[in-house]
């Protein structure tokens, strides 16, 4: 089951053209970038902006930061929505379990899909915004600085190539986590209602309520708890030494979240009438 | 084959199925008609695991439904409500996809599996048309060849002709009738009576969620005990069999008799010409409408 939901999201053209816009819009800012040579204050627009105008070797990270926050949530949120939800619309629920595909066997087949759809998102990703850093961008040249080549970290030290790679594959892996967290939201959505726009749209809820309250001092005493509270926080991976404390609160609270909604996702639809 | 035990479904405070005791046997071409409404694709949906009932018992294949539910559906072919697949795949693709996702049947014999099922429901000669450019008469001959995948012991079909032209609803129904003499037990159910009337033996009439008839088709429409008689000496003939005839229109009587034949024999040998003889018997229609009440989709207006 789980090789035919990879197939399904692999012959669908909408992943595709999720992956593709993905991509486009680091690319585009790299070469509004690299025209006007003109790189935001640092501090002001978004993460590692100011840094990536000396070495395009660390736009992979600039270009994560810039689907972070939004883009890439949504893409998450909309298939995530589809997924129960959508196959109910279309009819086709009602034949995989009479086919017999078991609840539990879709439910953990259709995480693994869209957590695949994320790395191959953040690989994607990755892999443009780098090939848009250097050839746009272009490296520093060693000599200038006197320094054996590599990247400056946040805090200073350079970073080699072995670490950057190293911290770059840290990003995704706690990216890939958080966007689960948005999957298991709309997951549990997709699995009370039938339809997908609907389930998509209650997970984008979420996020904007939780985004919004980041934001309001008064709401400080739930901030820790929210679910795009530690999104940011592979920003910390790019420092020099890493500092873990953010990163560490941040799998943990997303690992809560995942098992709260995956298990009301999975009671939910264990006991469901399937009547679409 | 199936068999439920007060089968109780209710949504709320709607009972959509009200203690049924079906009974399907080995062997059977079972039809089961009712209005729109009557609950019969609840009734379907809740044999196949997809909808749990509220209170009574199902057996399906011997095996009690839902809690062994997956050792039975690899055996059962389904159409429920329509056919429904991945519109931008090609029908071959969607018949691999729903092949490769379930149980059982290995992947070397998948490419002639899909297509032994396709020929058999005339589609062999599809092409990569995505699924969304079928008719709707494709699409339900391609949910066809899906239940007929994997060589089912039973088939349970829900309008299995719904959306066919005549000679497709022919084919289909030939193609029953075949799977059925090899040994395939068709439980269908439908709203179009001379559907079940042509190919069920057994049937089943839903009305408001019972199950308020449960025969073979045979019993049902077992001769009244009256003759159809149409002769042009109608007068003289009801004058013949007087107190016989029950009613008379024109040159159609309708005389209470046992034997056509030998009523026959008796009005030709008193010199009387007779142009129509047949034993009444009850239609489908007639058991149908006596048994059910109204339509649930016909809401009267309150005065």
């Amino acid at each position: 089951m789980i090789r035919v939901e990879l197939v399904k999201l692999l012959r669908r053209p909408r992943t595709w053209v999720a992956v593709a816009l993905l991509c486009a819009l680091p690319v585009l800012v790299a070469a509004f970038v690299a025209v006007r040579h003109l790189a935001p204050a640092p501090g002001r627009g978004p993460a590692f902006m100011s840094a990536v105008l000396n070495n395009g070797s660390l736009y992979p990270a600039a270009a994560m930061a810039m689907v972070v926050p939004i883009f890439l949530p949504i893409a998450v949120a909309v298939l995530a929505g589809d997924a129960v939800a959508g196959e109910a619309t279309g009819g086709t629920l009602r034949y995989l379990l009479a086919r017999p595909v078991g609840r539990t066997r879709l439910l953990v087949a259709k995480l693994v899909a869209l957590t695949v759809f994320v790395l191959l998102a953040l690989a994607a990703v990755v892999g443009t915004s780098y090939v848009a850093g250097v050839l746009l961008l272009g490296t520093q040249p060693p000599a200038a600085l006197g320094e054996p080549g590599g990247v400056t970290s946040l805090s200073g030290p350079p970073l080699t190539s072995t670490q950057l790679t190293l911290r770059v594959l840290g990003t995704v892996a706690f990216i890939t986590v958080s966007m689960l967290g948005v999957a298991a939201i709309a997951l549990f959505l997709s699995t009370l209602t039938d339809s997908a726009l609907g389930a998509a749209f209650g997970a984008l809820a979420v996020l904007v309520t939780s985004d919004v309250l980041l934001t309001l001092d008064a709401a400080s005493a739930v901030q820790p708890y929210l679910p795009t509270r530690y999104w940011l926080a592979w920003v910390d991976f790019f420092r020099d030494p890493i500092f873990w404390r953010d990163i560490e609160h941040g799998l943990l609270l997303q690992a809560c979240y995942l098992g709260l909604l995956l298990g009301a996702a999975w009671a939910n639809f264990m006991t469901r009438d399937v009547t679409s | 084959m199936i068999t439920t035990v007060a089968l109780t479904k209710r949504y709320g405070r709607v009972t959509a199925v009200d203690t049924v005791d079906l009974d399907v046997r080995e062997g059977d071409r079972y039809g089961l008609l009712g209005p729109n409404g009557s609950g019969k694709t609840t009734l379907v949906r809740m044999l196949l695991g997809l909808v749990f009932a509220t209170s009574g018992r199902i057996e399906v294949l011997g095996r009690p439904v839902p809690r062994r539910v997956h050792e039975v559906l690899p055996q059962v072919g389904a159409l429920v409500e329509g056919p429904a697949g991945y519109p931008h795949l090609s029908g071959r693709t969607n018949l691999r996809i729903f092949d490769a996702a379930g149980p059982g049947g290995s992947r070397r014999t998948r490419r002639r599996r899909v297509d032994e099922a396709l020929d058999r429901v005339g589609l062999g000669g599809i092409d990569r048309r995505p699924l969304k450019a079928y008719s709707l008469g494709m699409r339900q001959r391609l949910g066809l060849a899906g239940a007929l995948l994997r060589t089912p012991r039973l088939l349970v079909l829900d309008e299995p002709t719904n959306g066919l032209d005549p000679r497709g609803m022919r084919e289909i129904r030939d193609l029953l009738a075949e799977l059925n003499a090899a040994g395939t037990t068709v439980f269908l159910s439908s709203h179009l009576l001379a559907e079940v009337e042509q190919l069920g033996n057994r049937i089943g009439v839903m009305d408001r969620g019972r199950l308020v008839v449960q025969e073979e088709l045979a019993t049902l429409r077992a001769p009244t005990g009256r003759v159809l008689v149409r002769s042009p000496d109608a007068a003289r003939a009801a004058a013949l069999l007087d107190g016989r005839v029950e009613a008379r229109d024109g040159d159609a009587l309708t005389v209470r008799h046992d034997d056509p034949a030998g009523l026959n024999a008796l009005l030709v040998g008193e010199g009387l010409r007779v142009a129509e003889i047949s034993a009444q018997r009850r239609s489908l229609e007639q058991i149908v409408l006596a048994a059910t009440t109204t339509s649930a989709d016909r809401i009267e207006a309150v005065p």
